[in-house]
């Protein structure tokens, strides 16, 4: 059993405590209509999720474009109480139009993250690593685009909303969540990966997925559903009905508050605060009081 | 009657065509990784069509604030015709993934009173 006060205690005195954010695993119980319990009991746990990673890309929103990954890296791997497993939100690779570069910047990716001492590591592609050859070189590399699996209770989904270019699930990947769903109890822990928000947040600058509202309407029934994504860059909250969303920031360079300027150009690099904006996601899955605990956290300590 | 009626018809038909110039009409073209024009000035409440093509590969055009979008096939002409309804300067983008510069594939519909 994990002591998670004690463990934050710990990132905190080891100087990379952040921002603590508490999202029910059921909504519906915060209406007193459920618990964890009755959705069914799980061991508490937790898991760190990394998004966005960008390996190839170059340019001044990050002078240290080929150290940052490794700092995360290396920062993950010095948390005392190591997670139980990692996820991997997308964006592996930043784009490129070479398909050979692309196979590189995805085995240089690979061969980073091999040394996290975690080696349960679960990933998922972005568009950057697969929407210009529907994921043929990513699942080269990673195996399937969307997948489940199961750990301490909750049900976890990984669903591909960019293998497409059209930013779609697609009507084949909606019916094998539709068949997926139909195997689990109603009131199930559910926790969704996927790379780009399901719902529009802002698709003045492509943050959405176009089809997105037919898995959330797939998933509605279920009162007990946690959505993790990545693709904004920056850490943002939102709830459709009583499902969670919660955006991760990027590990390469942070985007803007949607629509705070005309253009979704990558924040500046500050010399006097470097590597501010990004970051990685401690999530606790909180058996006792049926929640996730996020706490955010910096690549590097303050 | 059924000529009076037949003549009647027409003449409906013709006040309908007089009260109803043509749209105007606004080709653009998308390449990797840029509209042209990439800025459109129209007048509020005057609708337009937009024609659309390729000079590569599969492209969208997107006007969320419009509710207005196509896929751009290559070969083809992609028609869509965008109400201007509310005044302002508004984005629209490239929304399929097409290559390096796609984050950068975008443009401006200015709407004026």
């Amino acid at each position: 059993m994990r002591h998670p006060i004690d463990r934050r205690e710990f990132l905190k005195l080891a100087g990379l405590g952040g921002v603590v954010f508490a999202s029910s695993l059921g909504a519906a119980r915060a209406a007193g209509t459920m618990g964890a319990a009755k959705g069914g009991t799980y061991d508490e746990f937790y898991f760190v999720q990394l998004s966005d990673t960008h390996w190839g890309f170059q340019g001044p929103p990050n002078p240290d474009a080929k150290g940052t990954l490794k700092k995360a890296v290396a920062a993950v791997n010095s948390m005392s109480e190591q997670p139980d497993f990692i996820v991997f939100t997308g964006d592996l690779t930043h784009t490129t139009d070479d398909p050979k570069e692309r196979r590189q910047r995805l085995a240089q990716f690979k061969e980073i993250v091999s040394e996290l001492k975690v080696k349960d590591v679960r990933f998922m592609p972005g568009e950057h690593d697969a929407s210009l050859d529907r994921g043929e070189a990513y699942q080269e590399f990673f195996g399937k685009t969307h997948y489940t699996f199961d750990h301490k209770g909750v049900h976890f989904i990984a669903l591909d909303n960019v293998s497409d270019p059209r930013a779609l699930i697609g009507d084949e990947q909606l019916q094998w969540l539709a068949a997926d769903l139909r195997q689990q109890p109603q009131e199930a822990n559910i926790v969704v990966l996927t790379h780009r928000p399901l719902f529009d947040l802002y698709p003045q600058w492509d943050w959405a997925t176009r089809d997105g509202a037919q898995a959330i309407d797939l998933l509605m029934p279920h009162p007990n559903v946690t959505v993790f994504y990545g693709h904004i860059h920056q850490e943002h909250h939102k709830m459709t009905g009583h499902i969670a969303h919660h955006a991760a920031k990027g590990l390469m360079f942070p985007l803007p508050v949607a629509g705070s300027q005309p253009q979704r150009n990558p924040l500046p690099w500050d010399p006097a605060h470097p590597y501010q904006g990004l970051g990685f996601r401690d999530i606790e899955a909180e058996a006792k009081n049926a929640e996730f605990k996020l706490t955010e956290l910096p690549v590097v300590k303050a | 009657m059924a000529l009076s009626g037949l003549l009647l018809g027409t003449a409906t038909i013709g006040l309908r065509a007089a009260a109803q110039p043509e749209e105007q009409v606004i080709k653009m073209l998308a390449r990797r990784f840029t509209y042209t024009p990439d800025k459109l000035t129209l007048k509020q409440g005057v609708p337009v069509i937009l024609e659309l093509t390729t000079a590569d590969v599969l492209m969208g055009f997107n006007a969320p604030d419009f509710g207005v979008r196509a896929d751009i096939i290559p070969g083809q002409v992609a028609r869509v015709r965008l109400v201007p309804n509310k005044p302002g300067t508004f984005t629209f983008l490239c929304d399929i993934f097409c290559g390096s510069g796609h984050e950068t594939m975008s443009g401006t519909i200015t709407v004026v009173a």
